[in-house]
Formats: C-alpha cells, structure tokens, sequence
C-alpha cells in the first residue's frame, strides 16, 4: 500500500514532483507576501508612533488607521 | 453602489478574513490531497499520471478566471474611475501568475510519462504560455512606473489584450490538432470525467480558489496599507 502510494506503477517521480513544486510554490508566495504585509505594517506603525498627539489623534479619527493599528498580531 | 467597495469599509473584513481563509484552505486542501493521492482511482489509460489533473487542471482554471476577473476589474475601473479596482485587480495578479507558472509546470511534468516530452509548441501550451507574458507585463507595469493614472491606462490596455487570448486558450484544443485532449468537463454538456475522479478535482479547485483568495486578501491589506503610510507621511 505504502509502496504503491510512492512509486505509482512508476509514475511516482511525476506525480510527486508535480504536487511537490505546486506546494513549494504555494508556500513560496505565501511567505513573500507575508513578508511584505509585515513590513509595510511595521512601516506604518513607526510613522505612526513618530507623529506628535495632534497629528496621531487626527490620524486615529479615520478608521482604517485605526484597523491597521488593532490588526497587528493578524496574518 | 460603488461605495460599498471603498476601502475604509472594507479593510475591517478584509484584515480579518485571512486567519479564517487559511484554516478553511489548510481543511479543504487536505481532504482534497487525500482524494487525489490516495482515494481516487487511476485511469486505465494514463494509471497513476493521471493524479497530475488534480494540480494541473484546477491551477489552469483559476489562472485564466484570475485574468478575466482582472480585466473587467480594469475596464470598470478606468470607465468609472474607480482607483479601488485596479488595487483589487493588482492584488489578484500574484496568484494568478503563480497558478499560471504551476499550470505550465505540472503540465510538462505530465507532457513527459504521456506525450513523451516535456514540452511541445502545441497551441493550449503556447497560448497558456502568452497568458504569463501578460501576467509578467502586468506586474512590471505596476513595479517600475510611479504615475498612477500612466498605470491604470497601461495595465487596462494590457489586461484588454491579454484577454484575447483566453477564449484562444479555451478552444485551441478544437480549433486546432493539439497534443493537448480536449476538455472533459462540460458545463453546458455531459462531462466525460468520472465522478470517482470529478469529485478530487472540484476539492483542489476549491482549494486553489481558497487559496488565491487568501493570497489576494493579504495582498490588498498591503496595498491599502502602503497607501496609508504615504498618508502618514503628507501629515
């Protein structure tokens, strides 16, 4: 059963490199923009730490900042 | 009843969706990969290459309904002036490109046990390949230019042109003697796939589609994001 799963009648190098680099590719994409959300979120939250109270207060008063600001831990 | 697709509304769903998104693609996906590895049947013709469908079948798809969904974006977009649209279109590119790249891929890696190549200048293979080129020309466009209004005009005519070549993509196989089979799902006719083989492959389109939306979801929040920090930084 096990080797079945594996070697395919010999078609088992094929079929597991064709999920393997479908795989490969998935996660690949996924960190790269991961890795891109974060950085322009850790972008966004050092400008918005170096505004002064006035100017934080104004930009806290439009929501999607204030989203952005409470969606720190998401994906 | 544009207004419903600014982004102030719509970044408190979308900043939250993912989490969800990506559990529901983890569940799908693994039912889908049990399916087609180890439940599904092999074929009496092509045995156990035939599992190559389940990747490479439902990455076609959804590249080309990607590209689609771009080009209306981009048309309605520039007509109305809804700068929101080319975001959600340029969000979308990434994984339609990728599912383009895994469509080519998987398919020589089958090209090779079936045809006894890995490649062919075949006329499904040959269009599928242009629709990368646009894919690529797309994401340049975005990349190297700074005017917003150059870019929305550039990516609207080349998601226009690109979109030529998918009823192309769609049909080469009857138009022309390809190497390729032609399509054995049929919405409008009797499908000549097997239920014991139809089943796996609607579970890994819908976990490719689960997953483009994940892709897109993250995506967008970085587009909205940066336009965000550009606001910061006029403050």
């Amino acid at each position: 059963m096990i080797e079945n799963l594996f070697f395919m009648n010999g078609y088992g190098l094929y079929v597991w490199s064709a999920f393997s680099f479908t795989i490969v590719s998935f996660l690949t994409l996924f960190l790269i923009i991961k890795i891109q959300y974060n950085k322009e979120k850790n972008k966004f939250i050092v400008k918005f730490g170096s505004l002064n109270s006035e100017r934080a207060a104004f930009a806290k008063s439009q929501s999607i900042n204030k989203e952005i600001l409470s969606n720190i831990s998401n994906i | 009843m544009f207004k419903y697709f600014e982004p102030n509304k719509i970044f408190s769903i979308t900043s939250k969706a993912p989490k969800y998104v990506l559990f529901l693609f983890i569940v799908i996906l693994s039912i889908g990969l049990t399916e087609a590895l180890i439940l599904s049947p092999e074929d009496y013709k092509q045995s156990h290459s035939v599992r190559i469908m389940y990747v490479h079948v439902p990455a076609a798809w959804i590249s080309l309904g990607i590209f689609s969904v771009m080009t209306f974006l981009s048309i309605v977009g520039y007509i109305f002036k809804i700068r929101n649209f080319f975001l959600i279109a340029k969000s979308l590119a990434p994984s339609g490109l990728v599912f383009n790249i895994i469509a080519l891929v998987t398919g020589s890696i089958w090209g090779k046990p079936t045809w006894g190549t890995w490649w062919a200048w075949d006329a499904r293979i040959t269009s599928m390949l242009i629709l990368a080129l646009f894919y690529i020309m797309y994401l340049i466009v975005w990349r190297i230019s700074e005017n917003d209004d150059k870019v929305f005009k550039v990516t609207s005519i080349i998601t226009i042109l690109g979109i030529i070549n998918v009823p192309i993509i769609k049909y080469s196989v009857d138009w022309w003697n390809t190497l390729h089979q032609p399509a054995s799902i049929n919405i409008l006719s009797k499908s000549s796939i097997h239920i014991s083989m139809l089943f796996p492959l609607l579970t890994m389109t819908a976990a490719f589609a689960l997953f483009s939306l994940l892709i897109f979801l993250m995506k967008y929040n970085t587009e909205l994001i940066k336009i965000k920090n550009k606001g910061l930084d006029r403050l």
